[in-house]
């Protein structure tokens, strides 16, 4: 390759696209590495405090999207106290200050205040995409700016984010001469917003293609947008809710019946069960449907609409649609990829769905490759089942609701089902793992779990060898998440470099001591091991033999962080 | 080693059909033996209420269950040995059913994993009975742990940048009302005076910003509680506003709706009729 021109090798990049594909090829040599940051425009930051923006612009100076994820996944659980850190300012500052052309920004899991947005909205011209996924602290004030100054936006997406509405004022900061739209998803807003604001809006973008609306627009409005906006891919519908107006209703079918492209449905933050009817014109093309939001929902609602989704590939859905519902899914949606069955509040009532949903799925979906599954008890043998009807798996997720329940039919723990999972999926990324577990699945996993990137345990094992298994098995471990086990200072001690291989470490409410993460600290000087202590004053240093309640490390080349809080101790 | 090793290729025999395996039955004191004895905590686990059957034993179980965590099972892989795995065991673990009777379990943090917003939405939906939000309610608010001060964040139309106040620093409504009246005042003239952004605002001096409770004024203070709810502010004893307050939030007395309106109307109303018994 030395005989190429620069010029050739930067077009052969061009099609590398994969951030590890790219982080292979600028491993190649010093020419290749110096080709490949000068054309990297797509950069991938998995953890904000493993590197400083300013090294970061350094070494990218083509950036135009960036993605950063804050928060350890754990914060989601609210395992994680208020002020952690995670704040996006310092990184918008440094890019703005930096010149940095930024078209893109994902943001998983950080603090976004409004004056960041502001920043934002300010110091990019060409600025075109914003997506936030549960992040906090900003308000529709922020998302005004964002309306108001970026002249090229295409892409506003919101997902499950806390955000501080006041009220719709801030889709009426789109200028009229902003006609650029491609996606707008304003879905967990709380407030209200001014629809026929919103309409104008729509009726002005002819490239949207994806439009999710939060529970205050109702259903004549609904009718109305999407009216204008035949040329949907994706909706989110807000409310749908029984409008006494019969013809309301008749006329939301009709729309319905001319949107032919739409195949990715969601929303239903509220909805009369009777008004779903008005989205079986477009249910034959859904490959991609979103029922986790609608509390409610009876189970034979939900099988009278799966019926007709022959073609999905991603379902999202509540355990309301029980075992038999699952089985339905089973015998309808011969495409499906993804399964995500949510817990309803409903407790209580007869338990939603078990593992014979999950084994129904199994033998009637082959190409189901990611799975997260909220049940009330699962078997052995199902799991065995599934394993050997779906060696696809890539990310399996199970969360028993009772957290240490073992099989309910021979009271065993769930070690030989995860077993068998791992031994049979060889391209497992992801494991979730419930129920009662010793240290053999850890065993299991170790030796069979070669691609895993990441696990997460809760209420498993019986000693530090479960732990050791991971560590020593699994060399493609990223992310170990780990709460109320019994693992101690052996196993976090026993193979520190390991950590460095890794992006994070997560343990909470396990037998590690104080003393043991400050050898660790020592030892790994391009680890930051955080130590959170809650509960006693800042000023008064933990004993070493004390047991910490919760530690996240990771690795870094930033150093120590300067913006923690008071409660987070770094080694 | 030898035995161990031996072991371990049993181990690795993984199948993945109804065995014909020959494990011995006793393995199963071994695990329950196990969980006894850990290392764990034991108190602080079962207080989570989530060990309900941290302490079954089975009948026959060797002695030798103490040696636990360094024995790590010699487990056998399908040790439902002479059973189809499909059916109820009733020869292996000899556990009798009863033992499986669990305490109620208590709340636990953080499980099932659903993200907080998932389990907000479920409270606020109103197609299905919002269950009381439990007490560990995480409320960002209030931050990782202080009870000196009470801050709550408040916003005011108009003014982009949030403040927050500390509740605990005030024992009455008055008192709250003349504090954000001192906090915003300054700030609402500044972006009066700062004319931009498409944003209509008239241009005045700085002026008092009265009627906060009673609706008369131009800005009526609202809040948001524990359950997701607008109220007014005053709407409820001090002491219950205190407690269940998330945020609050100064609005136009323009911009509430009618129905609020009316509300704020009936409550000064009310206060007018207690006054006068």
């Amino acid at each position: 390759m030395n005989y190429f021109p620069d010029e050739v090798i930067e077009h052969i990049f061009e099609y590398v696209g994969s951030h590890r594909d790219r982080n292979a090829l600028s491993l190649v040599c010093r020419s290749w590495y110096r080709i490949e940051r000068c054309t990297r425009e797509k950069v991938f930051i998995g953890n904000c405090y493993s590197i400083t923006p300013e090294r970061l612009i350094q070494r990218f100076p083509s950036l135009k999207s960036l993605t950063l994820k804050g928060k350890p996944h754990f914060a989601d659980f609210s395992l994680v106290p208020h002020g952690w850190g995670g704040f996006v300012y310092p990184w918008i500052e440094a890019l703005a200050k930096g010149k940095v052309g930024l078209e893109e920004l994902r943001l998983k899991r950080m603090v976004v205040s409004d004056e960041s947005l502001e920043l934002l909205s300010r110091a990019f011209p060409n600025f075109k995409s914003l997506v936030l996924v549960s992040c906090e602290e900003f308000t529709t004030d922020g998302l005004a700016a964002i309306a108001a100054n970026c002249k090229r936006l295409r892409e506003l997406d919101l997902q499950e984010n806390e955000v501080d509405d006041h009220k719709g004022q801030w889709l009426s900061c789109f200028p009229d001469s902003c006609t650029s739209l491609v996606s707008l998803n304003f879905a967990c807003l709380k407030g209200e917003i001014n629809t026929g604001v919103l309409e104008r809006l729509v009726a002005r973008s002819p490239n949207l293609k994806s439009l999710r609306l939060n529970r205050s627009v109702p259903l004549d409005a609904l009718q109305r947008i999407v009216a204008r906006a035949p040329q949907l891919v994706d909706l989110g519908v807000g409310s749908l809710v029984h409008d006494p107006a019969m013809e309301t209703f008749a006329k939301l079918m009709t729309t319905m019946n001319k949107c032919k492209s739409i195949t990715s449905l969601s929303g239903f933050l509220e909805v009369t069960p009777r008004c779903l009817t008005a989205m079986y014109p477009i249910l034959p093309k859904l490959t991609s449907l979103n029922l986790s939001y609608a509390a409610g929902i009876p189970g034979s609602d939900l099988i009278k609409l799966i019926r007709h989704c022959k073609k999905l590939q991603r379902l999202w859905i509540m355990d309301s649609i029980g075992d038999k519902g699952l089985g339905v899914v089973a015998n309808t949606c011969k495409e499906l990829q993804e399964l995500r069955v949510f817990p309803s509040d409903n407790i209580g009532q007869h338990a939603a769905v078990t593992e014979k949903g999950l084994v129904a799925i199994s033998m009637g979906c082959p190409k189901l490759h990611s799975l997260l599954y909220f049940c009330h008890q699962m078997t052995n043998a199902a799991l065995i089942t599934v394993a050997k009807n779906c060696p696809n798996f890539i990310r399996f997720r199970l969360a028993i609701l009772d957290a240490t329940k073992p099989d309910p039919d021979t009271n065993q723990p769930l070690d030989e089902g995860f077993g068998a999972i791992v031994q049979s999926c060889r391209r497992l990324r992801r494991l979730s793992l419930s129920g009662q577990l010793t240290d053999k699945v850890f065993l299991y996993i170790g030796m069979y779990a070669e691609q895993l990137e990441m696990l997460s345990i809760a209420f498993a094992g019986e000693s530090d060898k479960g732990m050791l298994y991971v560590l020593n098995g699994c060399k493609k471990l990223r992310k170990l998440e780990i709460r109320d086990c019994p693992f101690g200072n052996t196993a976090l001690l026993t193979d520190v470099g390991k950590y460095e291989t890794m992006r994070s470490l997560w343990m909470s409410s396990c037998e590690v001591t104080v003393g043991a993460c400050k050898v660790l600290a020592m030892k790994m000087p391009r680890l930051n091991v955080e130590i959170f202590n809650e509960n006693e004053p800042a000023d008064c240093e933990p004993d070493d033999v004390q047991k910490v309640e919760k530690m996240y490390l990771y690795r870094t080349l930033a150093g120590k962080r300067k913006d923690a809080p008071e409660y987070v101790w770094t080694l | 080693m030898d035995e161990s090793s031996r072991n371990d290729d049993m181990k690795l025999e993984l199948r993945l059909a109804p065995p014909g395996a020959e494990q011995q039955q006793q393995h199963w004191g071994l695990i329950n033996g196990i969980r006894t004895t850990t290392k764990r905590d034991e108190s602080s686990v079962l207080s989570l209420g989530y060990f309900p059957h941290a302490t079954i034993t089975t009948k026959g179980s060797p002695s030798s269950t103490t040696t636990s965590s360094s024995q790590a099972a010699a487990l056998p892989l399908h040790n439902n040995a002479d059973k189809k795995v499909f059916s109820p065991s009733s020869a292996n673990t000899a556990v009798p059913n009863t033992s499986q009777k669990r305490t109620a379990p208590g709340p636990v943090v953080g499980w099932p994993p659903i993200r907080s917003f998932r389990k907000n939405l479920a409270n606020s939906s109103s197609s299905s009975k919002p269950p009381p939000p439990p007490p560990e309610h995480h409320n960002k608010d209030y931050g990782g742990g202080g009870g000196k001060g009470m801050f709550v964040k408040i916003n005011m139309d108009g003014v982009p940048i949030g403040r927050k106040v500390d509740l605990n620093a005030y024992d009455s409504y008055e008192n709250l009302s003349n504090a954000v009246d001192q906090l915003f005042r300054g700030l609402l003239a500044a972006q009066r005076d700062s004319s931009g952004g498409g944003v209509n605002k008239l241009q005045e001096e700085e002026k008092v910003i009265t009627g906060l409770l009673d609706g008369s004024g131009e800005y009526t203070l609202v809040y948001e509680d524990n359950e997701g709810d607008r109220m007014l502010v005053g709407d409820v004893p001090w002491h219950m506003f205190v407690s269940t307050v998330k945020r609050l939030r100064v609005l136009k007395s323009s911009e509430l709706s009618a129905f609020t309106q009316l509300l704020v109307l009936f409550s000064v109303g009310g206060k007018q009729e207690k006054d006068a018994t």
